[in-house]
């Protein structure tokens, strides 16, 4: 039977494997928010996203301490791996002017305020709903969510693939509609440029794309 | 290991740890030792088929010249350029380094002998190996240089369309497995075929999938011929340019690392890991771990001579094969696997 990634669990409470536990949490928790807020307080946008990838990546050492290790590979490989790359490939790319970039701040100020007030509010609805026992997590009738099997792979893939098969296959519909619209969006038929078409290139044989001849002197050659 | 270490009067938390921090020095030191090598046998096999000697002069038919060139690194002056971003110019080859060493927690060497069982093991490995493309393109853009940045951008759009077919590939693999488990993994290629060949790679419908993730890895690596971040006559040395000393060294050996993990990966995925090829009862005699590194030498062997005899890919070419014939058809074989598997293994 394979060890799940939460060794501290096996040591149970009150030994020196609890600290370690009590001491990880508060390392991920703070530097989470450390490196939260200096994504936003950066000057430079670069080293924004590379703090944001550590937000990232303590959220993920979060998962594991409650034993999520399924969402917490997928976070390090969706938004790690995947996301943030291509953010930093963008802002890396980007010419940007600190001075107009400082200059809007003050102008969208309020609106990040209203935004961060209503994030707040759901925040503090959420886990209120949730302090209030309205509904279990996993199930939308109250009774709770009974686990597959040992692992959480497992688990999630039998509530996905089962209970909320056509909300999953929605969402993957949807992306693909968002996924195609991009692509529609920025496809150009362009006739100015050469293109190439590998079929022919490869199809190409020596004898049909090359001649063998022998000029006279002086006369050179008719290509 | 913990047992043992209880046994020496520890308590059962310090026997934990101190067994794990043995686990970590047995795999990284030996590991390190064997990227030295596999530098040295790259050289040799390259100048093998270059009809050239390859190093020969520092010891015995120049065995310690990895060792040498490594002093040699060491004592040079590190030099910072001065347009540099300090800080981040720094820490970009400690990342890459550090990500080459961490994959190999999860790799089983035998029959559990493997420092973190993980059951999401599978997961891990993407997870971290997602994470060696930050070492590059931040070097890259650290430098402010021009080539080093355009080496990072392409190293990056490289890194990235290739992981996506490889996801695919493993879900293949796993699909067949039934687990994230590496361990769950070999053990599900014993007697795969006839009861007699182990290894996915010998079924016919994940031979191709095999074939797919060996070049993938090639790519993902960036190994000739898909070794364009580092291209000499376009990008001077691609994302290392400015780099000296021992930043320099922290590439090359983490380069090596992740080759010699893909190998591992090679092995472990599709050639039953620490199992012999054959499930026949006389192969079982020798240790699993002899037959894991052989078999991560043999595919050590293919990638140098691949390099050896392959001419180097063009950049379009390159996304031509991620994009347009890697990720369909390894969609494509995701639906023939899992169809498969639904018709004979579940019923539908």
């Amino acid at each position: 039977m394979p060890r799940t990634l939460k060794p501290m669990r096996r040591i149970g409470r009150g030994g020196a494997g609890f600290m370690i536990h009590i001491l990880a949490f508060y390392l991920f928790a703070v530097l989470t928010i450390a490196s939260g807020a200096i994504t936003i307080l950066a000057r430079n946008p670069v080293h924004s996203v590379l703090w944001l990838i550590l937000a990232f990546f303590n959220a993920a050492g979060l998962m594991v301490l409650v034993g999520a290790e399924f969402i917490a590979m997928l976070l390090v490989i969706v938004y790690v791996g995947a996301v943030a790359v291509l953010f930093l490939f963008v802002v890396m790319m980007l010419d940007i002017d600190f001075a107009e970039l400082r200059a809007g701040f003050i102008k969208n100020f309020p609106l990040g305020i209203l935004i961060a007030l209503v994030l707040l509010a759901e925040i503090v609805l959420g886990v209120g709903a949730y302090q209030a026992g309205a509904m279990q997590l996993g199930t939308p009738d109250g009774s709770a969510a009974t686990p597959v099997g040992a692992s959480n792979i497992e688990a999630i893939g039998a509530l996905l693939y089962g209970r909320y098969l056509f909300l999953f296959e929605a969402a993957g519909i949807i992306l693909l509609v968002a996924m195609i619209g991009a692509i529609v969006l920025t496809h150009r038929q362009r006739t100015d440029v050469r293109g190439q078409d590998i079929s022919k290139q490869i199809a190409r044989r020596p004898d049909e794309a090359t001649v063998n001849t022998q000029p006279e002197i002086g006369k050179g050659v008719q290509l | 290991m913990t047992a043992y270490f209880q046994s020496l009067g520890m308590s059962h938390d310090w026997a934990w740890f101190v067994a794990t921090v043995c686990g970590i020095l047995l795999i990284a030191v030996p590991l390190l030792v064997a990227v030295a090598m596999t530098i040295y046998a790259d050289r040799k096999i390259w100048a093998a088929m270059a009809l050239r000697r390859g190093p020969n002069v520092v010891g015995p038919w120049g065995l310690l010249q990895s060792f040498a060139d490594g002093l040699k690194v060491f004592l040079q002056e590190t030099i910072v350029p001065s347009a540099s971003n300090k800080g981040l110019f720094l820490i970009a080859p400690i990342v890459t380094f550090t990500v080459a060493l961490l994959a190999w927690a999860v790799i089983p060497f035998n029959s559990g002998a493997v420092l973190a069982d993980l059951n999401v093991g599978l997961l891990y490995i993407l997870a971290i190996s997602s994470l060696g493309i930050y070492g590059v393109v931040v070097a890259g853009w650290a430098s402010n240089s021009k080539y080093p940045f355009f080496s990072a951008m392409r190293a990056a759009a490289q890194m990235i369309s290739y992981e996506v077919s490889i996801g695919f590939i493993l879900i293949c693999v796993v699909l067949w497995a039934g687990s994230f488990n590496l361990n769950d993994i070999i053990l599900a290629q014993r007697g795969h075929i006839f009861g007699l060949l182990n290894g996915f790679a010998f079924n016919p419908l994940l031979f191709p999938m095999w074939v797919m993730f060996l070049i993938s890895a090639l790519a993902e690596t960036a190994r000739a011929p898909f070794d364009l971040t580092e291209v000499e006559s376009e990008l001077v040395a691609g994302y290392q340019t400015e780099y000296s000393s021992m930043a320099f060294a922290a590439y090359w050996l983490g380069e090596y690392a992740n080759v010699l993990l893909m190998c591992a990966l090679n092995a472990v995925l599709f050639f039953g890991g620490w199992l012999p090829p054959l499930d026949w009862a006389p192969l079982y005699w020798i240790p699993g771990w002899i037959w894991l590194f052989a078999k991560i030498g043999f595919f050590f062997f293919v990638f140098s001579w691949v390099k050896a005899t392959v001419p180097r890919y063009r950049y379009d070419q390159l996304m031509r094969l991620g994009w347009k014939v890697f990720l369909p058809v390894s969609l494509l074989w995701v639906v023939l696997v899992s169809g498969y598997l639904m018709l004979t293994r579940y019923g539908v």
